[in-house]
């Protein structure tokens, strides 16, 4: 019994110290980063017409969840993590939208 | 016997962890950060409904200085990359590097923190004080909130510095990185956000 305990926390200690990418592969995501950042910035000067919006969310989608897969390791990690991580942000996403709903922040205003 | 081995055990030194397998003190920043998703939520939403509403005082397109606030978000989202840099050392036991990393994250934020003062400043100087409309006040208070979680890391990367060349961060030195990196990254992500509501579509 103590054996089996003693290997599955082993066992997760062990993981837990090479999850993760290499340094150039980290490097590599942050120019990934950058260059979606460039493309978001390149907005404001460039005129986008009716794509101006989803391309602004679609990169900011992008970003987050790459920010939180691979920098804060919610790939590599515990599938717990995301849940608790992701039910609270799905939850604040829920509610405030309820929330701008009830103010008729959707209509739009003729 | 299973919580003597767990106490006795590999665990000892990867700081606390519940019969789950999980760390303990992973899991309580997790459901930290989770909570704290509805907090921006809140703050976020509030200036989604108001950056309309300015009777007196300059209109958000007028007053946001473009150029500038994409170099502060370039140099936020590149302290995420020297915050896992730093991880990443410490879980290889690479304490110089892991230092240097921290102290690099800590510069960065400081850049960061430093240039929204700056424009807050000129915003002031403009005529958006925190009482002129509606707009004025949701913004300050979302940017704000935003600020004071950066330099509440900054405080907690130095800390961590400090502790470190005195030998005195308890537990797994690698797991209190990787937590003080997960608020880091929190606070980069949530920069992500604003930045694309708040500054790029306009009102």
């Amino acid at each position: 019994m103590s054996t089996a305990t003693e290997h599955t926390e082993h066992t997760d200690g062990h993981e837990a110290e090479h999850h993760g990418l290499s340094d150039m592969q980290y490097i590599k995501i942050a120019l990934i980063l950058a260059a979606l950042t460039a493309i978001e910035v390149s907005t404001y000067y460039v005129d986008f017409g009716p794509f101006f919006m989803p391309t602004l969310f679609i990169l900011m989608i992008i970003k987050f969840v790459i920010v939180a897969s691979y920098f804060m390791h919610l790939k590599f990690d515990n599938k717990m993590f995301s849940y608790l991580f992701y039910s609270g942000l799905l939850l604040a996403i829920a509610v405030y939208c309820g929330f701008l709903a009830t103010f008729k922040f959707f209509i739009q205003k003729g | 016997m299973a919580e003597t081995a767990i106490s006795h055990g590999h665990d000892v030194g990867h700081g606390a962890h519940s019969s789950t397998g999980m760390s303990n003190n992973k899991l309580g920043m997790w459901m930290f950060l989770g909570s704290e998703c509805l907090l921006f939520g809140g703050l976020i939403s509030t200036y989604m409904l108001y950056k309309g509403r300015v009777n007196e005082g300059p209109q958000p397109d007028q007053i946001f200085d473009i150029p500038f606030t994409s170099v502060s978000s370039f140099i936020l989202l590149m302290s995420s990359l020297t915050m896992v840099l730093a991880v990443s050392a410490a879980q290889r036991k690479d304490e110089r590097n892991m230092n240097l990393w921290l102290v690099i994250t800590a510069l960065l934020g400081a850049t960061f923190v430093g240039g929204q003062v700056y424009e807050f400043t000129a915003f002031y100087r403009e005529g958006l004080g925190f009482t002129t409309s509606l707009f004025g006040s949701s913004f300050y208070t979302l940017t704000g909130f935003h600020g004071v979680h950066v330099s509440v890391g900054i405080i907690m990367l130095m800390a961590l510095v400090g502790m470190n060349r005195n030998k005195r961060i308890p537990g797994d030195r690698a797991e209190v990185v990787e937590l003080v990196g997960l608020y880091w990254h929190f606070v980069d992500v949530v920069w992500i956000i604003i930045f694309t509501l708040v500054y790029l579509i306009p009102s």
